[in-house]
């Protein structure tokens, strides 16, 4: 009994093989990209643990000088001493041909067991290699890939690092990043002996750091996948609309058959369990083929990703994917619990529905104006509660709540939009064709408008990301403009270098305006603090947000801060607030700047007080103001008199080309999401016409005997999903800027830190308008093609049952 | 004469290889006439009505509405022949759901450009649909579904009428009803009527009467 | 002692970071300086270390009694271990230094262990004045310039629990191992450099559980240095360091493989002249056995050497004296009843 009812339940997808493929293709194609953004993360979020793991920062508690400046060497052997068991490390980047390269140096011998993730003894590294000259770089297998040719210390493999790291010696690490007797902090043994001195005594210098848990890498990079995840997560929504139509339109269509098989004894209790089997095979192979599918879609991705992640925030993230069965199993749950989601309440009613219910297949699709209407206050409920988020929520997981919501709410009320829209077109119309249009056109809006929704889901979300990212865009090339008035900009390698090369410039250029920087913690959070000079080209044209009026006197005066926006936000400053510095200096705030692109928060001091604050901090960059035309010639000079590298010495427009090329890859994969998203709602649509072609036959047949020919009926048929998809658009334009504004106003300011202003590209919809034209052809034509293609008798079979 | 079957054959692919519906039927009709084709299931009845109609083409044999044969037509042509010449009614109403009353019954006539505000207002009447012009089918009775059928049939006022065991959906008193408007209405617009229909009282009612038995004429 | 060599060796193997400085100890002396039979050592340079040998060790265990009356033990030892025969300042150097430092008591037996690399001055030997340490760790001389440096030292060393500070007098001079100071070690002709100063008094304090004991009592010295690796069949040892009662001492070892083992000793008179035995003289022989950590090891001996009418059994002070260390071993002071009473210290690796 069982076998012969399973048989004759998936006999109606073996008569229906489109709808079947329909229904796989929507599911796989939903999970696929949730399993895609899934991978990518997961791989980032490896990398990051792999990167807070390596050498056991992670678990480990650390010693390190307060403003985060290196450790003499002396301070590690007086701990050692006085009966302290730390291990030194030091960290440092350094240019390898073009690779930036992390070096981690640490001393094997007294590595604790917990941070040595390498077994440098291992027979192809060995101790003896590791810890004399040239010494051994341990890296990751792609990392070593891309030093192909760069002349390097002999290279070995081990995939425990992050991507761009390089585990050493601490001795050779001191060698090439010339810093001798120089240690970067020093890690904790997790026993410590009982007789140990005072770490105020040995090493007053020296602060104990817990370990870091989370790494800042990850902390930073959160938004930047919640991001994803939120596209992830759209993606699949648009996907199991189609699922759920699909799923709907099959159980309506069986349900003559299931009135049947129970009729003929099978007891409903087990109908309901083979449904559900059924439904358990059938997602269990879309979703493999869906996991499959995302598998792709993520290393297309990835390379994109891992270059943003590594121009945004320099979190190494490694550009190959590795197979991460619990993101794959996720994948495959969650398309099982997707179609089981879709399909409950149709399962509901089946199990509900009395033995000799009638079958009305033609009720699917004939939901009731009160449905509409219902459907629509709950749409407005959801916008209303986007609304109030938007109003009294805070934190990024609610920003992206008020985004769903709005979205949802968006999509709810579509339908009964869209009815209302079809209605005034019917009543504007003259013709006896266009009244049927708009007439039969309304009638299609059930049956089509979980299709309908996705696509205004998509259409929106492409509008809204779009105009969010053209903001930017406009927002970030003008404050470059701002950022980097200077014509060049030099980096030298060592204090005394950096003495020459002011002392040569001073007299060749309108002047040398240092760029001296350290990095400190502040309010718990590392921020960077430049120091500079008091000129016009800052008075001129530094991007200030807000400022007191004499807030560049009281610079130069040494006697207020400014903080970059982020840092703003985050502390909530207000101008005249306290800046905490070194030493319990404290300054007011006297002006907050833009600082787009930067993750970390940043505090400005005049430079003679960065000096006297922070006598560590670096002093090794300039920036020159020079005649806009003499500028090539004066770095050509500096390169040859200094021997300074090319990169050292680079101008505006080269560190503008690079911004901007950083901007652009950031938001490349927003952009790829965005087509994948749109594809999927224009497979939604051509699914939910397909399924309904069979059903419109009896609907056109009329219209056909009435003296239409099936070439109009069939343009009809491609007009009107012209017709529904431009309306869609049209409705997705308020949301698409509704989302750009709570994406600008309330995301980016909880996950970046920074407040973009809206502008609007009507240009940007046009294109928009007419990809949805153009999906919504693409997706009528094939059932207007089919319908072309019907014969006569085909059609006559609606007027009667015999011949 | 205003239509004239001659020497029809109609056969149809099915699952168990061709099926010959019509073996060589030939009959005509002349304008105002009535005419009852009668006949077991699957006798062809309703093959020759829709080849008569312009909704198919025979295989073979010549159909003459008004001495123009229209089985060599297009696509284009035979449709807008539907439109102008030829009201159909079904056993299944087969109305416009997406329209109203009013809309369906102006439907065809509109569809042809044979609409007349006057003509159709007496038929509406006449129909006593006058009350029902902004309701759906969908909310319509059998016998008044089919009264919409019968006037959108009649309102482009077109020369023949073809029905399909119009009755057939209806209880015996509603169907009889109906059947005597449709015949009252033949004689008031002066249309020829050919209809199918399985039954011999119904049959009787019309001016003439032909069988079809295995799809040819007895 | 050449067994200490192998625990060296052993000890080093087991650290992967470690290991690989021994790859090469399977092999021959691959460019470092081999022990010459002939050669005077000479002090006090011979009392630093000799970065040209592959390996060597400065080794000192102590049998005490605390001003409570009960018995302690208490072990300082410096390893040092090349990865190259030669000395470099910094972080380059390929000398890699180890030390176990070990307190036991009756009822606990502490122990602990240090690592470092030489160069960058976190452990090593130095002469003028001789200091042997190790991070916090150090073996001090402050003997009069007059004096040989190891004439009297200051040791003290910490360790989770426990530390202890200890000044040693010697009462006694240096005694050269096997032919002056040329110890020959197998049939093979594998050899080290090797004296000893086994006739310390003791002063000093422990500190356990952070309470402050006073001992005295008696300890013993090892230096040895060589380049040669041992057998590879050979499964662990069992070695002995004997102060009797008598004034006299002994050295013995058995050296444990698949057949009978190997033994040897050195019998030294009150007055430091010392006895080679000949192989096999000395007969050990393990009479009870306990589980320590998962090892089963043998805590009660008796030793034999016919030659000296010696015959005596060792009982433990603590019989769990276990080295918790990256090889563990067990380490621990005894007492001797038999016709030699006394005390001293066992050491056994393998078990």
């Amino acid at each position: 009994m069982l076998t012969q009812g399973f048989a004759v339940l998936l006999s109606h997808w073996w008569r229906h093989k489109l709808q079947f493929a329909m229904l796989l293709l929507g599911l796989a194609l939903a999970t696929a990209l949730w399993s895609a953004v899934q991978a990518i993360n997961g791989e980032a979020r490896a990398s990051y643990a792999r990167a807070a793991a390596v050498v056991g920062q992670d678990r480990l508690e650390q010693l390190t000088t307060a403003d985060g400046t290196h450790i003499p060497q002396e301070s590690y052997i007086a701990l050692r001493k006085a009966g302290w068991l730390v291990s030194p490390v030091l960290e440092g980047e350094k240019r390898f041909g073009g690779e930036r390269l992390r070096i981690l140096g640490v001393d094997p011998i007294t590595l604790p067991a917990d941070a040595a993730q390498v077994d440098v003894g291992a027979a192809d590294i060995g101790l003896a290699r590791f810890i004399t000259a040239p010494g051994v770089f341990i890296m990751s297998g792609e990392t070593a890939a891309r030093l192909k040719g760069v002349d390097t210390p002999p290279i070995r493999i081990s995939d425990a690092l992050p991507p761009g790291t390089v585990l050493t010696d601490i001795g050779i690490a001191q060698q090439v990043l010339d810093a001798p007797g120089q240690l970067s902090r020093l890690l904790l043994a997790p026993r410590q002996p009982t007789e140990a001195r005072p770490l105020a005594e040995v090493a007053p210098g020296l602060v104990r750091r817990a370990p870091a848990v989370e790494s800042d890498l990850s902390r930073l990079t959160d938004s930047f996948h919640l991001n994803l995840t939120a596209f992830g997560l759209l993606a699949f929504a648009v996907g199991l609309f189609i699922v759920h139509s699909a799923i709907g339109l099959a159980f309506e269509q069986r349900r003559p058959v299931i009135r049947t098989l129970r009729a003929l004894g099978l007891p409903l209790r087990t109908l309901v369990l083979l449904m559900v089997v059924e439904l358990l095979v059938l997602s269990t192979v879309a979703g493999l083929i869906g996991v499959a599918l995302g598998y792709g879609v993520a290393s297309l991705l990835l390379p994109d990703v891992a270059a943003s992640l590594r121009g945004l925030y320099g979190a190494e993230v490694p550009g190959t994917l590795s197979i991460r069965p619990s993101v794959w199993g996720l994948g495959l749950a969650i398309a099982v619990a997707g179609t089981l989601v879709s399909a409950a309440s149709r399962l509901w009613r089946i199990a509900t529905m009395p033995l000799l219910a009638p079958a009305r297949p033609r009720a699917w699709s004939l939901a009731s104006e009160r449905a509409l209407r219902l459907q629509a206050v709950g749409g407005i409920l959801l916008l209303v509660a986007a609304w109030l988020v938007v109003q009294f929520g805070s934190g990024l997981v609610a920003g992206f709540s008020a985004l769903g919501a709005m979205l949802l709410g968006a999509a709810l009320l579509l339908p009964l939009v869209l009815s209302l829209l079809l209605k005034l077109g019917e009543r504007l119309s003259k013709g006896v064709i266009a009244q049927w249009f708009w007439a039969d056109t309304r009638q299609q809006l059930p049956g089509l408008s979980l299709a309908l929704m996705a696509l205004l889901l998509a259409l929106a979300a492409n509008a809204g990301v779009g105009t969010m990212v053209q903001s930017f865009r406009l927002t970030f090339v003008g404050w470059l403009d701002q950022r980097l008035p200077s014509e060049l900009y030099v980096s030298t390698r060592s204090n005394d270098e950096s003495q020459k090369v002011h002392d040569w410039l001073a007299s060749r250029s309108d002047a040398v305006l240092p760029i001296w920087n350290t990095e400190v913690r502040m309010f718990g959070q590392p921020v960077q603090v430049f120091g500079i000079a008091d000129h016009a080209t800052y008075r001129d044209y530094w991007p200030m947000l807000e400022a007191m009026p004499d807030a560049w006197d009281r610079i130069a005066r040494g006697e207020g801060a400014l903080a970059n926006e982020q840092l703003a936000r985050r502390q909530k400053l207000a101008l005249g607030d306290m800046i905490p510095l070194e030493g319990g200096h404290k300054l007011p705030l006297v002006g907050i700047f833009s600082d787009y692109g930067n993750p970390k928060g940043q505090v400005i001091i005049g430079v003679r007080l960065l000096e006297t604050l922070y006598p560590d901090a670096s002093r090794l960059r300039y920036a020159v103001r020079i005649a806009h035309d003499k500028a090539p010639k004066l770095a050509e000079e500096l390169r040859a008199t200094f021997d300074l590298p090319e990169e050292n010495v680079v101008n505006q427009t080269t560190i503008k080309d690079f911004s901007l090329k950083i901007f652009e890859r950031t938001f490349a994969v927003t952009a790829a999401l965005n087509v994948l998203t749109l594809g999927v709602a224009a497979i939604a649509i051509f699914a939910s016409l397909l399924t309904l072609s069979g059903m419109r036959l009896s609907q056109l047949a009329p219209a056909w005997a009435m003296g239409l020919t099936l070439k109009r009926l069939a343009l009809l048929e491609i007009l009107r999903s012209v017709a529904l998809a431009s309306f869609t658009m049209l409705a997705a334009v308020p949301v698409g800027l509704g989302l750009a504004w709570m994406l600008l106003a309330v995301i980016n300011v909880e996950a970046f830190g920074w407040r973009l202003p809206m502008h609007v590209f009507p240009m940007d919809w046009l294109r928009l308008f007419l990809l949805a034209v153009a999906s919504a052809i693409i997706a009528a034509l094939l059932p207007a093609l089919w319908l072309t293609r019907r014969q006569p008798a085909d059609l006559v079979k609606v007027f009667a049952n015999e011949r | 004469m205003l239509l004239d079957l001659e020497d029809v054959s109609k056969s149809y692919p099915t699952g168990e290889g061709v099926l010959q519906v019509l073996r060589g039927v030939s009959l005509s009709l002349d304008a105002g006439e009535s005419l009852a084709l009668t006949g077991e299931s699957g006798s062809g009845k309703s093959t020759l009505l829709h080849l008569a109609g312009g909704l198919d083409r025979p295989d073979s044999g010549a159909i003459r509405f008004e001495g123009k044969d229209i089985a060599g037509l297009g696509d284009v042509e035979l449709a807008a022949f539907r439109r102008v010449s030829v009201g159909l009614v079904f056993q299944q109403f087969n109305l416009i759901p997406s329209l109203d009353v009013a809309a369906n019954l102006a439907f065809q006539a509109r569809l042809g450009d044979r609409y007349d505000a006057a003509w159709s207002e007496w038929l509406t009447e006449r129909l006593g649909l006058s009350k029902l012009l902004d309701r759906y089918p969908e909310q319509l009775s059998g016998g008044q579904q089919q009264r919409v059928a019968i006037g959108r049939a009649l309102a482009g006022r077109p020369q023949l009428i073809l029905a399909d065991e119009p009755t057939g959906n209806l209880d015996e008193a509603t169907g009889d009803a109906i059947l005597e408007l449709m015949l009252a209405l033949m004689r008031e617009t002066g249309a020829a009527l050919l209809m199918v229909t399985h039954s011999n009282r119904l049959a009787s009612r019309l001016g003439r009467r032909l069988h079809l038995a295995a799809g040819k004429l007895g | 002692m050449n067994v200490r060599m192998l625990l060296l060796a052993l000890l080093l193997m087991a650290s992967p970071a470690l290991a690989q400085g021994f790859a090469g100890l399977g092999g021959d002396a691959q460019g470092f300086a081999v022990p010459e039979r002939g050669v005077a050592l000479s002090f006090p340079q011979d009392h630093g270390a000799h970065p040209d040998y592959r390996i060597e060790w400065w080794y000192l265990t102590a049998n005490l009694k605390g001003a409570d009356g009960k018995d302690y033990g208490a072990q300082w030892t410096l390893f040092r271990s090349a990865l190259a025969p030669e000395e470099k300042s910094g972080w380059q150097s390929p000398q890699l230094w180890m030390g176990h430092a070990a307190l036991t008591t009756a009822e606990t037996h502490y122990s602990a262990e240090r690592v470092a690399r030489g160069g960058v001055g976190q452990a090593g030997v130095t002469l003028s004045p001789f200091v042997g340490s190790i991070d916090d760790w150090t073996m001090t001389s402050h003997a009069p310039p007059s004096a040989d440096a190891l004439s009297a030292l200051n040791v003290n060393a910490s360790g989770d629990g426990f530390s202890y500070r200890l000044d040693l007098a010697a009462q006694g001079p240096l005694v050269l191992q096997g032919d002056h100071g040329y110890s020959v070690k197998s049939a093979q002709g594998q050899a080290s450099f090797y004296y000893s100063q086994p006739f310390y008094e003791v002063h000093g304090t422990i500190t356990v559980g952070g309470k402050d004991i006073a001992v005295t009592g008696q300890a013993w010295f090892d230096h040895e240095w060589s380049s040669q690796p041992l057998a590879k069949d050979q499964t662990g040892w069992d070695w002995f360091s004997f102060h009797f009662a008598d004034g006299a001492k002994l050295m013995g070892f058995r050296l444990r493989d698949a057949g009978e083992g190997f033994t040897s000793a050195t019998w030294i008179a009150a007055d430091g002249a010392p006895e080679p035995q000949p192989p096999g003289a000395l007969t050990v022989t393990p009479l009870a056995w306990t589980d320590v950590k998962g090892h089963r090891v043998p805590v009660q001996w008796k030793l034999a050497l016919p030659g000296k009418g010696l015959e005596v059994t060792t009982s433990p002070v603590n019989p769990e004296a276990w080295m918790d260390t990256r090889v563990s071993y067990w380490e621990g002071p005894v007492r001797l009843q038999g016709t030699h009473p006394g005390q001293g210290y066992v050491e056994m690796t393998g078990y």
